[in-house]
């Protein structure tokens, strides 16, 4: 086998990883486990008279409050600035990173998240602008939107390009919503009402369209986790608005009939969008543009590295071909001689747009780390970024077929799709399997999705990983494949993770009866080490 | 490429185990007409830290900073100190480099972060329940309108005058497409607006503002009441949050949802954003929240932890079904808000509020004082309008000329109404000094 257990140091396999963990009956005393330190909520540390930041004695004027004045307590717990440090790093240990090694999450993205983007992120004149500064003194703000633009512009083949929404899920929304300003401009919205989508979508995609009024219909993936071309042209007709297709789509496969796809979809008088969340496998390589895309949002955080911040946020893009540009949100930015200026409500109107999604201009803070993303790359390394990360993951699927079950045949693109049947009748499901990995040291892959595949496994290792980690985690996932196909410590399994800060949590409870907010009257569980630290 | 860790040897290596000769070969499912055979041209080459740094210190040096001008700008985004610890804390790649937290075995550091955010949009709002946050103050009141629209099944929203105007904008696009009809009251740049005889029995919801765009503080205490006696909800949008530390909370003047632009606590002005919506309501309207909601829970030792919860409401469980498409929240900016608001604490945060009424009022005496210009407001939290001679927007670009940073012209945000061509937005926070009060009322004195 190519992965070699040399460096693991006694890692993987082997007699160490199968120990026992200490029984229950050899609990600390404090809950704490060595660096893995018990925290409670702020709630349960603050005084009243204790203040994290000293700030003057206000002047005394009479206040201007119309009578309004808050009375009583608000119940904000008071903390020290050094409690206050030792709480959130204590928090910030009990969560895995992209920092500490391979984060497999399919979808998702985790690559390498440089810190110089963080830096020019915070660069006074660029981090700490207001958002309506007279135009003239944020000139330098207007033309780094630009430059990123310019470069999205490019990489995507588009002539246009919606700076303003939020996040993917919202770049959805600007793009739909587009081409439900450009069926409206034709005088076709109210008979284009249905939305194709495959069955493997993400969630996101027939949400947005039901959002907006339009009934989406599945289109079934072929036995090769495409497209089936066929139903595709079936269901298209005078009745249909838009195809939403993932590309490369969430099985991490290139839908190779893609030009032919855009041809009927424009034939038939519809839109193509393209899910950009998976343009980070092509960036370089292949323009949306070339494909036929109407429209696609490009979700920062994941091709262009911003970090992905424990769920957001996120910045989402959107490019639109000269069919849909005119419908674009307000604002944008229009370069009149030298001068930078942003176009909005009130001023001129080229086009007919579709209004506004969000205040102000857009997640700056976002577009200022991607473009440094780039910058940092050029177009040279956008397209070896591209290469090794579809390289990776075809060297993990290869690396782990014979003991895996990869979901299709031939080469992935930048993730490795793996069905559950080899784990048929071991008593290890999906998720057992995914929590042993925890205990492995490792982040889960996606699981159970996408939908289409029994049991989904979907490891994405972007091109952040070196070689050696590529193959220690191989390596790792190897020794879990075996030991389940081997029946042999099944227990490892099913009782995963043992060695994370916490065990398998309650889900089922925290559904049935929600407690979403901590109140005096909240306490620990039986059980709970703080509790008894506390008694 | 300092990023890219595999070598030339390494790659070989790896197409030997994968059987390809190349790795265009793995992208043979690509049409070979969309197949760019290298680089795309234009565009420029990798290059190192110290190259791109410039590059950025160059689009800041074309940019006025706003911490090297005497600065007064509101209007929906508030320069506030931000303590360090907080820059530490959200830079830590535990944080920073985590994603939603789908595995809460080993999230636990972010599921309980937000279980405390949540903790603390209920307390300052007053209401039961906060989801874990959403992209920002404005598109969290448009979630809120539809939200509206759900429990009441009507289709009317009603927008105040003192509503932020791209508040407005985001609220009606979204009904355009999504097919209810948003009805806005004219500016109230007086604060004198009553919209109580407009609810109908087809109004879903009223959206209002407090402080308003404008800067008064309202009781919306008997609107509230009028939204029930109609069978409509009432939403209550904070644009600035510092205010809840001084002015009664929405929830005990009946508001039955209340959405904040959180910016001000832990997040810079950055331009616009990223920044952080606040949504907080009543808890038997749990199961039509929009975005993401941590629970308690236990694991399997009986320990308390904490995960996601009430998936069911959402787009990667419900798909069409959903209550919202949103899949990404404001995780990052959640934690500076939660992490800044720890450091004030009760005392710190009321405090806060106090400096930041005082500055005000502060600057309101002395702008009163500008011959011909006159303060609209008789209520005010940091910020106020003030009536100007002359249009205010060439009077704005007359004071960035001289390096002062003084206000919003309203025209900006109300482009289409000319009554408020001459007002003009003021804000002072805890940064204001009377060093920079002072020239904005000499420049104020010189171009009007």
């Amino acid at each position: 086998m190519v992965q070699s257990l040399d460096r693991s140091q006694g890692r993987i396999g082997g007699a160490a990883a199968d120990a026992t963990p200490a029984p229950a009956a050899c609990a600390t005393f404090t809950g704490n486990r060595g660096l893995q330190i018990e925290e409670p909520l702020i709630f349960e540390l603050g005084q009243p008279d204790r203040c994290g930041v000293d700030l003057p004695e206000p002047s005394r004027t009479k206040d201007r409050l119309n009578g309004l004045r808050r009375a009583g307590e608000i119940g904000l717990p008071g903390l020290s600035e050094p409690q206050v440090v030792q709480h959130y790093t204590r928090l910030s240990q009990k969560n895995y990173a992209i920092d500490m090694g391979v984060y497999p999450l399919g979808s998702c993205t985790m690559k390498h998240n440089p810190r110089l983007n963080e830096k020019v992120a915070r660069l006074p004149g660029i981090g700490d602008l207001h958002p309506l500064q007279p135009v003239s003194t944020v000139q330098g703000a207007l033309e780094l939107i630009d430059s990123l633009a310019h470069w999205l512009k490019t990489l995507t083949g588009m002539p246009a390009v919606a700076m303003s929404p939020a996040a993917g899920a919202h770049g959805e929304m600007c793009g739909m919503m587009a081409i439900a300003a450009a069926l409206e401009a034709r005088g076709e919205r109210a008979q284009r009402k249905i939305v194709l989508a495959p069955e493997s979508a993400h969630g996101t995609n027939p949400a947005t369209a039901a959002a907006l009024g339009f009934t989406v219909k599945p289109i079934p993936a072929n036995e090769r986790g495409r497209v089936d071309l066929a139903a595709l042209k079936a269901a298209l007709g005078p009745d249909v608005a838009a195809i939403m297709l993932t590309n490369p789509n969430t099985c991490g496969l290139f839908e190779n009939d893609i030009i032919e796809i855009s041809q009927a979809v424009h034939a038939a008088g519809a839109y193509f969008y393209c899910d950009g969340a998976n343009f980070n496998a092509i960036v370089g390589r292949v323009r949306p543009g070339d494909l036929g895309v109407d429209c696609m949002h490009i979700n920062l955080h994941k091709t262009f590295s911003t970090p992905h911040g424990g769920g957001g946020p996120g910045a989402g893009p959107v490019v639109l071909s000269a069919a849909l540009a005119h419908h674009a949100p307000y604002p944008w930015i229009v370069k009149d001689g030298d001068r930078w200026r942003i176009a909005e409500e009130g001023g001129e109107v080229a086009g007919t747009p579709l209004g506004r999604l969000k205040a102000f201009h857009g997640q700056m803070g976002m577009f200022t780390r991607a473009l440094a993303y780039i910058m940092s790359h050029g177009a040279n390394g956008l397209r070896q970024a591209s290469g090794d990360a579809v390289l990776s993951a075809n060297y993990v699927m290869a690396a782990l077929k014979d003991v895996m079950s990869p979901a299709f045949e031939g080469p992935c693109m930048h993730e490795a799709l793996f069905d559950d049947s080899f784990l048929k009748d071991t008593g290890v499901s999906t998720l057992d399997f995914a929590k042993a990995m925890i205990d492995e040291g490792y982040h889960p892959m996606t699981m159970y999705f996408p939908l289409v595949v029994h049991g989904a496994l979907l490891i994405e290792p972007t091109e952040s990983p070196a070689k050696e980690d590529l193959d220690l985690f191989i390596g790792a996932l190897r020794a879990l494949a075996e030991r389940a196909a081997k029946r042999e410590h099944l227990d490892a399994f099913k009782t995963a993770p043992r060695f994370a800060p916490r065990r398998r949590l309650d889900e089922t409870l925290a559904a049935r009866k929600p407690v979403l907010r901590w109140r005096p009257s909240n306490r620990p569980p039986e059980g709970d080490p703080l509790k008894q630290a506390a008694e | 490429m300092r990023y890219l860790p595999l070598t030339d040897g390494d790659r070989r290596d790896m197409l030997a185990v994968i059987g390809a000769k190349s790795v265009d070969e793995l992208f043979k499912d690509v049409p070979t007409a969309a197949r760019l055979p290298g680089k795309i041209g234009g565009l420029p080459d990798h290059q190192g830290e110290l190259e791109v740094e410039r590059a950025f210190q160059a689009y800041a040096a074309r940019n006025l900073s706003p911490g090297s001008a005497p600065f007064f700008i509101g209007a929906g985004a508030y320069r506030h100190h931000v303590p360090s610890a907080v820059d530490y804390i959200i830079q830590r790649g535990e944080f920073l480099t985590s994603y939603t937290p789908y595995q809460p075995e080993v999230t636990q550091g972010t599921l309980q972060y937000l279980f405390e955010f949540q903790t603390q949009v209920t307390l300052l709002t007053g209401m039961e329940v906060a989801n874990a946050s959403m992209y920002d103050g404005s598109t969290a009141a448009s979630e809120a309108v539809l939200m509206a629209n759900r429990i009441t099944r009507r289709h009317k929203a009603l927008l105040s005058g003192g509503l932020h105007p791209h508040y407005r904008r985001v609220i009606e696009t979204t009904g355009r497409w999504e097919g209810f009809s948003a009805v806005a009251g004219k500016a109230d740049a007086q604060g004198l607006e009553d919209l109580i005889a407009s609810i109908d029995k087809e109004t879903s919801c009223v959206v209002v503002q407090n402080p308003s765009f404008f800067g008064h503080v309202r009781d919306f205490t008997k609107l509230a009441a009028a939204c029930h006696a109609m069978g409509a909800l009432l939403i209550a949008v904070v644009t600035e949050v510092v205010s809840l530390g001084l002015i009664k909370p929405p929830a005990d003047m009946g508001a039955d949802i209340v959405v904040c632009e959180g910016q001000s606590i832990g997040n810079g002005l950055g331009f616009g954003g990223p920044y952080v919506g606040l949504f907080a309501t009543r808890e038997k309207y749990i199961r039509q929240m929009p975005g993401r909601l941590v629970g308690e829970t236990v694991d399997a030792e009986g320990r308390r932890g904490f995960v996601l919860t009430l998936s069911t409401r959402e787009q990667h469980i419900r798909r069409e079904k959903a209550t919202s498409n949103i899949c990404t929240n404001a995780g990052l900016c959640a934690l500076a808000f939660t992490v800044h608001l720890t450091l004030l604490g009760e005392a710190g945060f009321k405090r806060l509020a106090e400096l930041n009424h005082a500055k005000a009022c502060e600057l309101a005496e002395c702008v009163a004082d500008v011959p011909r210009v006159s303060v609209l407001n008789d209520s005010f939290f940091n910020e106020f309008t003030v009536r100007l001679p002359k249009p205010a927007a060439p009077v704005v670009e007359a004071l960035a000329e001289r390096r002062i940073l003084g206000g919003v012209p309203v025209s900006r945000l109300i482009p289409d109404e000319p009554d408020v061509e001459n007002l003009l937005l003021l804000a002072a926070t805890e940064t204001t000094t009377e060093h920079g009060m002072a020239p904005l009322v000499a420049a104020l004195k010189e171009v009007l």
